[in-house]
């Protein structure tokens, strides 16, 4: 199964190590990441298989939001089935 | 594939513009729960209830997480009581004191079906149901009350209109000292659905399975800033990107309700395809009139603008749906609408503006607060007046009125949390006492004979 995560805020350092590391840590695989800063405006979308992840969906989002919480930026963590039934007839 | 522009969208209407699920409801039925005895009824109604949901808050907040969409309410509609209390007799307010001690349990913040079906007449338990809401919203927190009074296929039950002029008003003064609060747990329908996952309105009809799982979305902030984009667009483009917003909040509860049935292992019974707002910024269908054009809701063309509202989310949701049904449209709660309560403040939406809004949308007057002098004989009236218009155009019409006892116009009362805040509006107060004594009913229009 596939989640998205997003991570929207001021640029910290090291930011992108930390939520990678937090994947490793779990088994989550990551299957794409884009990432932008606007300014000093950071916005990072991550593509992640959750399929061997050795916590529940529900648990690994609020350990991410809980990350983001640390850092003052906003994570975000989604099940992938919400874009494409959104987006996609 | 995922289109990051997609993704970035689904987070801003979460994060800035009030994407939600508006409820989860699940409905029971408790025919099967009927004794002729109360006491045993009410053990096993208190045993079904918290037995068929007992995982529903757990599995609600579970979804929430993992999809990351937030789902507001958890909710139970039963069977209307009055079709057990037919055959069990006794107090009827026992019933709404376990379905009370039910819903505590279970941790859902409304329990809806303390109602009465009456369109055509009285069958027994009907009119002793009905004259116990006073007293049974008065002694519970959550339980929500309703009673269809009329159809396109019935008429109206006059006789049930009078009646229930006079438990608003009781509903309201039990609860003085509590806002009137008892009002506004409490329905008046013409055309009531079914399978309406929304309070206070919420009841498991008798043609609805064992248990099923209905959802009620929402998202008028969204549709909102869908329109910001297109300042100059003309009226086709506006129903265009209210259509394709209205698709894309639907999927979401389509989603949600099928995952909610598939974990909970309850059939999916249907998408209410809303647009319900809340008292919060941002999340005003009011605001969404403004932004097609209005200088504030309830000037004239507010009837227009809700007509091409209401009808664009119908026709972009309906797709998104395998099923849908409820009450499906666009709300237009007073006290629970932002936009609503500025505009009915400053004098500018009017209860006849709301009456004739109501013809266009999905539901009725519905959370209006009116002087608490109003009489019993306006109340009823005011109830007609709204059954008449459901009745004619073969649609759902609703009153849910809030008398605030003590209360002039220009005072305000205060529900908190999504029931809002409403300005005593003022009304009409020439009397249609003659009209209402006369009671009997209103035969079925001519709409009504279509086979």
């Amino acid at each position: 199964m596939r989640a998205v995560i997003t991570v929207i805020g001021r640029d910290v350092v090291g930011i992108l190590a930390e939520v990678s590391g937090k994947c490793s840590e779990l088994n989550v695989n990551i299957a794409e990441v884009t990432q932008s800063v606007l300014q000093d405006m950071f916005c990072m979308i991550m593509l992640v298989d959750m399929d061997k992840c050795s916590i529940p969906l529900a648990d690994f989002s609020d350990i991410m939001k809980k990350l983001g919480e640390k850092h003052g930026l906003s994570i975000h963590v989604m099940h992938g089935d919400v874009f494409d039934s959104m987006y996609h007839v | 594939m995922i289109n990051s522009r997609d993704i970035l969208e689904t987070i801003r209407m979460i994060q800035d513009e009030n994407l939600d699920i508006r409820t989860i409801t699940m409905g029971i039925s408790l025919l099967d729960c009927c004794c002729d005895d109360i006491d045993r009824s009410c053990q096993k109604i208190y045993d079904k209830i918290t037995t068929k949901a007992a995982r529903l808050v757990a599995v609600g907040n579970e979804i929430e997480k993992e999809y990351g969409v937030p789902i507001i309410n958890k909710r139970i509609a039963v069977t209307p009581i009055a079709m057990l209390l037919a055959s069990s007799g006794g107090d009827p307010v026992k019933y709404a004191l376990t379905l009370e001690r039910a819903a505590r349990e279970v941790g859902v913040n409304f329990i809806g079906g303390y109602s009465a079906l009456v369109q055509k007449g009285f069958a027994p338990g009907d009119e002793q149901l009905i004259r116990s809401i006073p007293e049974a919203l008065a002694k519970t927190q959550h339980v929500c009350s309703s009673v269809n009074i009329g159809s396109t296929k019935t008429g109206i039950n006059m006789d049930a209109v009078a009646m229930m002029g006079d438990i608003v008003k009781e509903a309201a003064e039990l609860t003085k000292d509590d806002n009137c609060i008892g009002a506004a747990k409490l329905v008046v329908f013409c055309n009531a659905p079914e399978d309406n996952p929304f309070m206070a309105g919420a009841f498991h009809g008798p043609g609805e399975p064992e248990c099923v799982i209905n959802v009620g979305v929402s998202g008028p902030g969204v549709v909102r800033s869908a329109l910001k984009k297109i300042p100059d667009g003309n009226l086709t483009d506006v129903a265009d990107v209210i259509k394709k917003t209205a698709f894309k909040i639907t999927r979401l509860g389509q989603l949600i309700a099928s995952e909610a049935s598939r974990r909970l292992d309850v059939p999916f019974g249907i998408v209410d395809l809303s647009l319900a707002p809340t008292p919060a910024v941002g999340d005003s269908v009011a605001h969404i009139l403004e932004e097609i054009g209005l200088e504030t809701c309830g000037a004239h063309g507010t009837t227009a603008a809700l007509a091409l509202l209401n009808d664009a989310v119908k026709k972009g949701g309906t797709m998104a749906s395998s099923h849908v049904g409820g009450l499906s449209g666009a709300f237009i709660p007073v006290s629970e609408d932002a936009g609503m309560i500025d505009a009915a403040r400053e004098g500018i939406l009017k209860i006849e503006k709301l009456e004739a809004m109501t013809a266009v949308c999905s539901v009725g007057l519905d959370m209006i607060v009116v002087p608490g002098s109003t009489t019993s004989e306006v109340i009823s009236a005011i109830i007609a007046d709204e059954a008449a218009i459901g009745m004619v155009n073969s649609k759902t019409t609703a009153v849910r009125l809030i008398p605030a006892i003590g209360k002039d116009v220009g005072d305000e009362l205060n529900f908190g949390g999504l029931l809002g805040a409403g300005p005593v509006m003022s009304i009409n107060t020439a009397s249609p006492a003659k009209m209402i004594a006369r009671g009997g009913r209103i035969p079925a229009p001519l709409q009504s004979l279509k086979n």
